[in-house]
Order: C-alpha cells, then structure tokens, then sequence
C-alpha cells in the first residue's frame, strides 16, 4: 500500500447507490421529497436549472424553524468534529449584534485536508448547488451578512461556475484552500479568511463566539451544509427516515486504500463498513483491517468489519465516523509499516507552530518507524505510548491528538505484528 | 560653596548618573540575552532574571532622568528641553551628545513598549525590543565622546569590561547551542503565526 | 468559580518560567515544553490552577517572556 493509493483527484466518482434519475417536474417548487438513499446527487447535471429541478426552490429560511428542525434531525457536523449543527448554528447567532463589529460570518469548508478524502471534492464537483443551498439558508438563520465558499484547489473550478450561475449568491467569497492536513480545522479556516493564512491559531472560546475579526464565525462542511438544504426543505423527520436512530439521515464515504474500485459512496447512516468495502468490491477476506475516519480515525481489523458505520460502532476501535473515510488495507500488508508512513506523513503536516507537536510528532513517528523497520527493542511500544500520551492535549489544534490517537490504535489493531516484530519477524513478510 | 563650586559638583554628579545609567543598561543588555536563551544563571532562577533585567532597565531610566536633569542646570553643557528628544543640536559637542539625545529616544521607544508588553502583543513588543541592540552602543559612545571621563583611564577600562560583557553575551546569543534545549529539540516551530523577524 | 492558566501553543517557546514558579502544577517535557503534571488531556492547555497557587500563577503569566500565558475564569 502506498499514500498515493487514494483516487486520483478529478475522476468522476460517482456515488453509485441508486441510479434512478428523478421525475422531473418543469415547474419548480413543488418538488416532492427524495425516497431512499440517493439524496444529495439527484440533480441530472450540474446547472442551477438540473438542480432546481430536482429539489425545487430555495426555501425561505425561518430562523427558528430551521434551527428547530436542525435540532430535531440530530444533523452533526460532516467535516470530523460531529459537532451538533443547530447548537453551532443557535450559538452563532446568539452572539451576533447589529453592530458591525458582531454581525456574523458563515464560511463553507470544502477544504478537504484529509488526503484520503475525496467526498467534498465530488459534491462540489457534482452538485454544487445544494451546498450554496445551504450556506445562503444557515447565514439567512444566523443572520450573516458574509459568506465565504473555502474550497480546495480541485473544487474551485466547480464552485466558481455555480456561483457565477446564481444572483443570489453575488455575495459569497470564493476562498481556496491550500492543500495542507490542518488547512480545514476550524481556526485554520477562520485564519485563512481573515488573514489569508491557513494554518490553526489559539483560541478560548468557540468560533460561535468571537471568530474571523473577533466575529461570530460560523464554519460548517460542505456536506453538512448540503444536508442542511434539504433538511430546510423536506424536514427532519424525512431526514431520519433513512438511517439509524443514533446516525440517521445518509452520509457521504471515500471508500479507498487496497479495494479494486475506490469510490464516494452515499450510504445510510449506520451501515456496516463490511457492506461499505464491497460496494468498492473488497471482500473482508482480502483485507487486513481497514483505517475508519481518516489519517486521525483509528484501524479496524479485518475481523470486525461488521461494525456499523456508527459513532458507538466504531468507539472501541478508538474510531469514529469523522469525515467518512474508509482506507482498507490489503491483508498482504505489513500494519505497521503502513501505519508508520502514515505517522511520517502527520508528523509532516505541523503546521509548525506549537512546540509539543513540533517536536513530539516526529519523535513518535520516528520511534514507530524503528518498530516497522525491524528494530528488536522491548521498550519500544512503551515509548510510543508514552509520547502519545505527551503530546495529546497540547496543541492549539487537535493534530496531536488525532495523531496520537491513530498511531495507539495501530499498536492495538496491529499487536500481533507489533509482537513478530519484537521477536525479529514478521507477521506478511516472514 | 560658591557658585564655581555648585558647577563642578553638578558636573560631577551629572557624569556619575550618567556612567551609572550605563553600567546598569550594559547588565540589562546581558541580562535581556540570558532572559532569551532560557537557561537559569548559577543561583539564579529564570524568573528572577526576567525581573532582573527589567528591573536594571527601569533603574538606568532613574539615573538617566537624574543625569538628564542635572545637566539642565550645567552651565558647560546648556542642554535644553529640546535638546533631550532632538539629537545634534546642541551648542556643546554637537555630535557626541546628540549620540546621547538619540539614546535617550530609542531607550523611551524600548521601555513604553516593554512595559507595555501584554497590551501591545508579541511582535511589536519584540520587534522594538531589537533597538536594544543600537541603543547600548549608541550610549557607550556618548558616554565615550562626550563625558570629561571619556577618556580618563578608569572609564575606559569600565567600558572596555562592558564592551567585552556584551560582546560576549551577543557572540553566545548568535551561537547554535544558545537557546536551551536545542540540542533535543527537533526543530524550533517557525509557523506563519510567529514572528517573523529571526529570532 | 476555578480559574485556568491557559497555555497558547503557538507563542509558548519552552522558556521555563512558568515551570519555575508553578513547579506543583507543572513540569517539563524532554523540549523544555511546560505539562501539567495531573491534568487529563483535555485540562492540558487550560490547567486549572488550586487557589494556592494563584498568586504564582499570576506571577507566571505577568513573567512569561512571550506573553504564552493567561488566565480564565470558568
Ligand atoms: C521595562 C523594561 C524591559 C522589559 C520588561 C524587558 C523585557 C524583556 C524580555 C521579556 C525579553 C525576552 C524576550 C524574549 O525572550 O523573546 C527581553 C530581551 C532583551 N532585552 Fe529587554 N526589557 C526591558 C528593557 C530593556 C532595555 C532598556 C534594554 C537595553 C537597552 C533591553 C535589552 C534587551 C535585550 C538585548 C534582550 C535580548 C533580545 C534578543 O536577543 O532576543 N531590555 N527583554
Ligand atoms: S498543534 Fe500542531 S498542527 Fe496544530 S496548530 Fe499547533 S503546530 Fe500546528
Ligand atoms: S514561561 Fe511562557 S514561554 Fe516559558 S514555558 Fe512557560 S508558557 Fe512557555
């Protein structure tokens, strides 16, 4: 397995799922709610035009009801925090004034930092319009006079041509992101916008609460934003109809890593990651584990893959939906040698600033480099453990954490190979 | 005491301040890079030395203000209040004192914003903090030129100790060993977020 | 009503005063970097400082050479 194993950016991933193209209706407005899984793509191409077809118009946003509805459909954040959207939304608006100083900001992040993710990419890419969808209604809701679409480089193309299409969207800026693992955390974003520069900064209270120029700052995923424009118009009992009842609505997956097709998948919330892996044509037989929730998620083995796609599924595994990444590992591979470059590449991505992960995540990964590369050293696990441990909590942004948390979970997932290691062996390579 | 004899005493009193003011800012030079490699000095804790520093600093601008006043009354030196924030213009050694005035000025700029330092923020605070550097040899050479001790032979070996003091302290600060723990650190964050002048 | 010292990574240098004047609450890593020595991750950046200390917590964050420090009531 190489880094460079995820879909190449640009290729049309589809999400396969349903291919039923939608009753058109030409005379927009009453359009009727999406049946099924195929919710976000229902568009028959990319214009504004295809899209009001399929989902109606705008809806004029109440703030209440929108926030109410939010609550009520139990949406969470789709860019890793899973941050509850209404609360997000609520306190936003809270803190906004009519002085200039307070009025609000709300910032799409389409950034995409996760190198193995895929899923912005396409949704901006494909359906562009419900993601301005829902950055006009959440700033309607909260209030906000400035919009900014922040997208990575391979989605700005998209963006900016749907934007073009639309008057009632002059107003939003158009920002793209650099292509850097910490450029989507929040602050970066806040950052980015306000100063042009999207690295992570120190803060003490929420965006919510004094963000871009001290401003209450709103910053939501694309993906969320998208589930937002729906859920504005169809509701949040429609939204829960698909899905479970701890992880209802649909979601969006990058299936990618040692399977014959990656691919942006939009499944039900909740579903198994074994049923994930074969709509990318992967048997669990073929696989060694699978990383859940991106480079800061945490690996799966392959014996558990009937773990749902859920929140409490993936809890023991240190994981957690996050982002919706799935990267499998074929079961010829060495974990730790996989999990080490990994750790390279985070150790890498310090956005340079805060001493702890500056110094301590190269130390970590150096020292499960030396466990990978066949050093026979006991200490070795303790050591790893124990900079995990120095590290976590003491970053202006959760990059040690994630970190951390993912190279621990490679000690657990992996220790059978962590102990062949130790012993001068090794469980692929013998 | 009649009124040659006040003259000479003011004089000496006004060169004593002065020489004074300039011992403590060579210690607050040296003190300030200790301050900045982050390393304690034998017996004294690293706080104490930030207080140290600080607290030579503030003694300096007391003797200053002393040496400064004094000289107001001096019937040699005829300096005039604007002669304190103005450099070269006054009527005795133009340039040498005018050495002094600028002193003065890059001392006031140093001192308002270190003491101000938590409302200011950290780049302007250091981004000043570096006129430390051009106001200690800018003192020593007033204090050189212009004083009647310039070139007496105790002055001189004082300010060739400071010299050499400072001298030292500045060749360690530009050393790769200097700031503590570079040796185990990987690599000193250098992120967007940070100064940008070096450090 | 607990007060925090908060600790903001991106000017910290790793100086040690704080170390110095708080040596209960926090020690130093293998970099010079401060840690609070009981806290769990999540109190590491915000440590809460015992009443008994506040007055060197004080000390701390007025001493700081690069203003790293402050502290919040929560
Ligand atoms: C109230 C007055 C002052 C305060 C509170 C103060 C404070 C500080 C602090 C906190 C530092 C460390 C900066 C860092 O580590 O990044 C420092 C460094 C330094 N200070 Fe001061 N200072 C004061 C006045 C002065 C004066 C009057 C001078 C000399 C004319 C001076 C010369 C220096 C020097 C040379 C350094 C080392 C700078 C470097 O090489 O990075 N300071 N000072
Ligand atoms: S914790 Fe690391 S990645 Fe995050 S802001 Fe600090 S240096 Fe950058
Ligand atoms: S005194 Fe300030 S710079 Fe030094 S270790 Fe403590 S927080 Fe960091």
């Amino acid at each position: 397995m190489t880094l460079t194993d995820c879909p190449p950016g640009g290729a049309p991933l589809g999400p396969p799922g349903d291919s039923r193209t939608p009753g058109i209706p030409l005379v927009s407005g009453a359009v009727g709610a999406p049946e099924g899984t195929a919710r976000l793509f229902l568009a028959a191409s990319t214009t504004l035009a295809a899209h009001r077809a399929a989902y109606g118009d705008l809806p004029t946003a109440n703030a209440d009801s929108l926030i109410d509805q939010l609550r009520l459909s139990s949406l969470d954040g789709r860019g890793g925090a899973a941050f509850p959207v209404w609360r997000k939304l609520a306190s936003t608006r809270e803190h906004s004034g009519r002085a200039k100083g307070r009025r609000p900001i709300v910032i799409a992040n389409g950034s995409e930092g996760e190198p193995l993710s895929r899923k912005d990419m396409t949704l901006m890419t494909r359906a562009p319009h419900l993601v301005i969808d829902g950055l006009l209604l959440a700033a309607a809701a909260v209030g906000a006079p400035d919009l900014h679409l922040y997208v990575s480089a391979r989605a700005a193309d998209a963006a900016r041509l749907a934007l073009d299409e639309r008057p009632d969207a002059r107003h939003v800026t158009l920002v793209t992101a650099p292509d850097a693992f910490v450029a989507g955390e929040a602050t970066a974003v806040a950052n980015a916008i306000e100063r042009g520069v999207s690295v992570p900064r120190d803060h003490v209270v929420h965006l919510s609460e004094s963000g871009v120029r001290k401003r209450p700052t709103l910053v939501q995923n694309v993906e969320t934003l998208a589930q937002l424009a729906l859920i504005a118009r169809f509701g949040a009992d429609w939204f829960r109809s698909v899905g479970t009842s701890d992880e209802p609505g649909t979601r969006l997956v990058t299936v990618t890593g040692d399977v014959p097709a990656p691919q942006v998948l939009e499944v039900a919330g909740g579903t198994a990651l074994v049923h994930l892996l074969a709509a990318a044509g992967a048997g669990p037989g073929e696989l060694r584990a699978v990383l859940v929730g991106g480079y800061h998620g945490g690996w799966v083995p392959a014996e558990h893959v009937g773990a749902p796609f859920s929140k409490d599924g993936l809890r023991m595994f240190g994981a957690a939906p996050g982002a919706g990444v799935l990267m499998a590992l074929a079961a010829s591979s060495c974990g730790l040698a996989a999990s080490a470059l990994i750790a390279d590449y985070l150790a890498a991505q310090t956005a340079g600033q805060c001493g702890p992960c500056v110094n301590g995540l190269p130390a970590l990964a150096g020292v499960l480099r030396r466990l990978a590369g066949g050093a026979v050293d006991a200490a070795l696990p303790a050591e790893i453990a124990r900079l995990a441990d120095l590290v976590t909590g003491r970053g202006s942004c959760s990059h040690p954490d994630g970190t951390a948390r993912f190279v621990l979970s490679t000690l657990t997932a992996f220790a059978d190979d962590v102990d062949a290691h130790l012993h001068g062996r090794c469980v692929v390579n013998p | 005491m009649d009124a040659a004899q006040l003259d000479a005493a003011l004089w000496a009193f006004g060169r004593g301040t002065g020489v004074v003011a300039l011992v403590a800012l060579t210690l607050s030079v040296v003190l300030g890079i200790v301050t900045r490699s982050g390393r304690p000095l034998p017996g004294v804790p690293r706080f104490s030395i930030t207080l140290l520093h600080r607290n030579l600093s503030l003694l300096a601008c007391v003797f200053l203000v002393i040496h400064i006043v004094s000289l107001f009354f001096d019937s040699f030196a005829q300096l005039t209040p604007l002669d304190v924030v103005v450099p070269f213009f006054g009527d005795f050694l133009p340039f040498w004192q005018g050495l002094g005035t600028v002193a003065v000025d890059l001392l006031i700029a140093v001192m308002v914003t270190a003491l101000l330092r938590n409302r200011i923020g950290l780049r302007a605070f250091r981004t000043v903090h570096w006129l430390a550097y051009a106001t200690w040899p800018i003192a020593l050479a007033h204090g050189i030129g212009n004083g009647t001790d310039g070139t007496s032979a105790w002055f001189l070996w004082v300010s060739a100790l400071s010299v050499l003091l400072v001298l030292g302290a500045v060749g360690w600060r530009l050393s790769t060993r200097f700031v503590e723990f570079s040796g185990a650190r990987t690599a000193s964050p250098t992120g967007s977020q940070r100064e940008v002048q070096p450090r | 009503m607990t007060e925090t010292l908060h600790i903001d990574w991106t000017l910290c240098d790793g100086r040690g005063l704080c170390t110095e004047l708080l040596p209960e609450l926090l020690g130093r890593d293998e970099w010079g970097y401060p840690v609070a020595r009981t806290s769990p991750a999540a109190e590491r950046s915000d440590v809460p400082v015992p009443v008994a200390l506040l007055a060197a917590a004080r000390d701390a964050v007025a001493l700081c050479p690069r203003q790293a420090l402050r502290l919040d009531r929560c």
